[in-house]
C-alpha cells in the first residue's frame, strides 16, 4: 500500500514538472516548442482521412446532393409582389383597386410553413451542424457506421481526449487560474504607475495564455497594425466566454460584466486590483444612465486599457452575427471592431447556456479535439455625422460579419 | 448530449412516419432535430408559444391561422406525428407518386388535401362552409388597416360571387376547388426538402 501511494506520488511530480517544463514555461514567455504543431498536424490528417473514408461511403448513397448548403429545405427567392401576380395569371385583373383572390394565401402559407421547418434566427441558437462528422460523439446528428478502421480511430480518439488531453488540460487551466489571481494581487500591492501597468499587463497575458494552452487553442490574428488602443472600445461578435482568452492572449482589455459570487468572484475582485475593470453591481445595470456615465469615464481617460464588450450581448453559434445593442455606441470612443470566427472542425465552441452550465460547457471544451480560431483587427470606426447609434451599430456589424465570413442578420 | 435527439425517435416509430407521410429516414430524423430544438419545454409536444418563437412566422400575416392549422380540434399541444403529418402536405407530388393508385387513401400531399389545408386556414370554425364574416377576417388579416371597411366588403362580396355557384352565399370545399382549378397548386403549395 505503501510503495502505492509512494508510486502514485512520484508519477504526479513527474507529471506536473512535464507540464510546467513544456507548456507553462513557454506559455508564460510567448514562444512555442512545436508540441502543439506536431499535435494539430496529425489531428488534421486524420480528419481528412476521416472525411474521405465518409464521402467514399456516401457517395453512392446521395441522388440529391446539396453540396454547399446544409439546410433542410431550399427557398424560392420570388418576391411577394412577383409570386402573387403568377398566382393570379389564371384570372381576368378586375377592374378596379384591391385585389384578392382564395390562392393568395398558398404565399403565406408556404413562407410559414418554411420558417416553421427552418428559419434564420432560432438556429443561430444551436450548434453548427457539420457537413462531415469530425469523429466526436456530440456531433454525431447522422452519420452511421462505416467501416471497421474509422470505429477504431474514434474509439482511440475518445481514449486520447477523455484520459490524456482532458486531464492535462483541467490541470493547466486550473494553474492558470490560480496563478492569475495570486499574480494580480501580488501586483495590486505595487504603488501605481507606469511598472505596475506594465506588469499587470504582462501577469494577464502570461495566465491567459497558459488558460489558452489548457483548451489545446490555437489562435491566428490578422492584421494586428489594428490592434485596439488605450482608450477606445473593442466591439466583437460572441461565441463564448472563451472568447475573452481568445482576445486577452494578445493584450490587455479591460472588461466590463457583472459582479458574481463564488469562484468568478475571487477573479473579478483580484483581477480589479491590479488593473481598472469594470465591474457592475446587479443593481447597477438597470440604471442605463449611470452605465453610460462610467463607461464614458472609463475611455476618456487615456492611460486605461480598451473595453472589451460584446454587443449581441448573447453567445450565438458562430454563423452569423445577430443584432448589435446600440449602448455601446452610444459611449462616444472610437471603436475598433473584432472578428472571431472558429473552425467547427476541431471543436464546437458555441455555449448553448440553456442547455449546458458553465462547468459542463468547460468540460466538453477540454475534450473536444482542439480550438482552432482566426481573428481579425479590423480598422478603427468612428461615428458619422448625422448617423444614429442604431446605424452606426450595424455599420459595425456588417464589417466583422464580412470580415468572418459570417452571416449579416436582420434580426 | 448533442445526438439525444435521434436516439429518442425509435426506429418503428420513423418506419410507421415514414410510410404515413412519404418523408425518407434522413428528413424525418433531421425535421425530429428540428421539433426537438423548438420544444423549450422538452416534454415532447409543442404549444403555440413554441411556434410563435420564431421570428419570420410573427410577422406572417397568416402566421396564427397556420399554427392553428398544426393543433388537432381543442388541443393545445401538437406531439411530432401530428407535427409531420401537418408538414407532409407540403411535400412536392412527385412522378412516381402520381401513378399509384392502390392506396387505400390518399397521399397527405395530394392536390386535393393541400387544397383542404388551404380551405381550413379560411374556414376557422370548421363548419365545411368559408362564411362572409371569415372571408373579411383573412382579407383583414392580409392587406392590413390602410383599406377601408366598404372597400373590404365589396372585395369579399365581388369573391364570393366569383366562387359561388349555389347561391347560398359562402363557400364550400367543392367550390373552392372548382375556382383554384387553373392555379399550380402542387407547385406553390409545396417546399422542397432536400436530402
Amino acid at each position: 500500500m505503501e510503495d502505492f501511494w509512494a508510486g502514485a506520488l512520484w508519477a504526479l511530480k513527474v507529471w506536473l514538472y512535464l507540464i510546467i517544463g513544456l507548456i507553462m514555461v513557454p506559455a508564460m514567455f510567448g514562444f512555442s516548442l512545436g508540441i502543439s504543431e506536431t499535435y494539430m498536424n496529425i489531428l488534421v490528417k486524420t480528419l481528412e482521412w476521416a472525411t474521405l473514408k465518409i464521402q467514399r461511403a456516401h457517395a453512392d448513397e446521395q441522388t440529391l446532393k446539396a453540396s454547399s448548403s446544409n439546410g433542410l429545405i431550399q427557398r424560392e427567392g420570388g418576391s411577394m409582389e412577383k409570386e402573387l401576380e403568377e398566382l393570379r395569371r389564371s384570372r381576368p385583373k378586375p377592374p378596379v383597386g384591391g385585389d384578392f383572390t382564395f390562392s393568395d394565401c398558398f404565399y403565406f402559407t408556404r413562407r410559414g410553413i418554411e420558417s416553421i421547418v427552418e428559419d434564420e434566427v432560432t438556429q443561430r441558437f444551436s450548434s453548427e451542424e457539420l457537413v462531415s462528422w469530425n469523429l466526436l460523439t456530440r456531433t454525431n446528428n447522422h452519420f452511421r457506421y462505416i467501416s471497421l478502421k474509422l470505429t477504431l480511430v474514434y474509439g482511440l480518439g475518445i481514449i486520447v481526449r477523455y484520459c490524456i488531453l482532458a486531464p492535462l488540460r483541467i490541470t493547466l487551466a486550473c494553474i492558470g487560474l490560480t496563478w492569475l489571481v495570486i499574480g494580480t494581487s501580488a501586483v495590486g500591492l505595487l504603488p501605481n504607475g507606469r511598472i505596475k501597468s506594465w506588469l499587470s499587463e504582462w501577469v494577464h497575458v502570461m495566465c491567459y495564455r497558459i488558460c489558452a494552452r489548457g483548451l489545446s487553442a490555437t489562435i491566428r490574428y490578422h492584421n494586428r497594425e489594428n490592434k485596439p488602443q488605450k482608450g477606445g472600445i473593442c466591439v466583437a461578435n460572441h461565441t463564448s466566454p472563451i472568447d475573452i482568452v481568445i482576445l486577452c492572449n494578445d493584450g490587455g482589455y479591460a472588461m466590463v460584466g457583472q459582479v458574481h459570487g463564488g469562484l468568478m468572484g475571487v477573479l473579478q475582485r483580484a483581477m480589479v486590483r491590479s488593473c481598472p475593470h469594470i465591474w457592475f453591481e446587479r443593481a447597477e445595470m438597470k440604471d442605463r444612465h449611470l452605465v453610460t456615465k462610467r463607461l464614458r469615464d472609463h475611455v476618456n481617460d487615456k492611460t486605461k486599457l480598451p473595453i472589451l464588450i460584446f454587443p449581441e450581448g448573447t453567445c450565438v453559434n458562430n454563423t452569423s452575427v445577430m443584432m448589435f445593442k446600440k449602448g455601446s455606441f452610444e459611449i462616444g470612443g472610437t471603436i475598433y471592431p473584432v472578428a472571431i470566427k472558429y473552425d467547427p472542425k476541431f471543436g464546437d465552441a458555441f455555449w448553448n447556456s440553456s442547455k449546458y452550465s458553465m462547468v459542463s460547457y468547460l468540460l466538453r471544451m477540454m475534450t473536444s479535439w482542439a480550438l482552432v480560431c482566426n481573428v481579425w483587427y479590423l480598422p478603427a470606426m468612428h461615428q458619422k455625422e448625422g448617423e444614429d447609434a442604431v446605424q452606426f451599430a450595424n455599420r459595425v456589424k456588417s464589417a466583422i460579419a464580412h470580415q468572418g465570413g459570417l452571416l449579416d442578420l436582420q434580426w | 448530449m448533442g445526438s439525444r435527439a435521434s436516439t429518442l425517435l425509435r426506429e418503428e416509430e420513423i418506419e410507421e412516419i415514414k410510410k404515413e407521410t412519404g418523408f425518407s429516414h434522413s428528413q424525418i430524423t433531421r425535421l425530429y432535430s428540428r421539433f426537438t430544438s423548438l420544444d423549450k419545454g422538452e416534454n415532447g409536444t409543442l404549444s403555440r408559444e413554441d411556434f410563435q418563437r420564431i421570428p419570420e412566422l410573427a410577422i406572417n400575416p397568416l402566421g396564427d391561422r397556420i399554427i392553428n392549422a398544426f393543433f388537432p380540434e381543442g388541443e393545445d399541444q401538437v406531439n411530432f406525428r401530428g407535427f409531420m403529418r401537418t408538414l407532409a402536405h407540403f411535400r412536392p407530388i412527385e412522378d412516381n407518386e402520381k401513378n399509384k393508385n392502390q392506396a387505400a387513401s390518399e397521399p397527405l400531399n395530394s392536390r386535393t388535401n393541400k387544397l383542404l389545408f388551404a380551405f381550413r386556414l379560411y374556414d376557422l370554425d370548421r363548419d365545411d362552409k368559408i362564411s362572409r364574416d371569415e372571408l373579411l377576417q383573412v382579407l383583414r388579416m392580409m392587406v392590413g388597416v390602410n383599406i377601408s371597411d366598404e372597400q373590404l366588403g365589396s372585395i369579399a362580396d365581388r369573391t364570393i360571387q366569383e366562387a359561388d355557384t349555389n347561391g347560398d352565399n359562402s363557400i364550400s370545399f367543392n367550390e373552392f376547388i372548382k375556382v383554384l382549378e387553373k392555379v399550380d397548386v402542387e407547385q406553390k403549395m409545396s417546399i422542397r426538402f432536400l436530402h
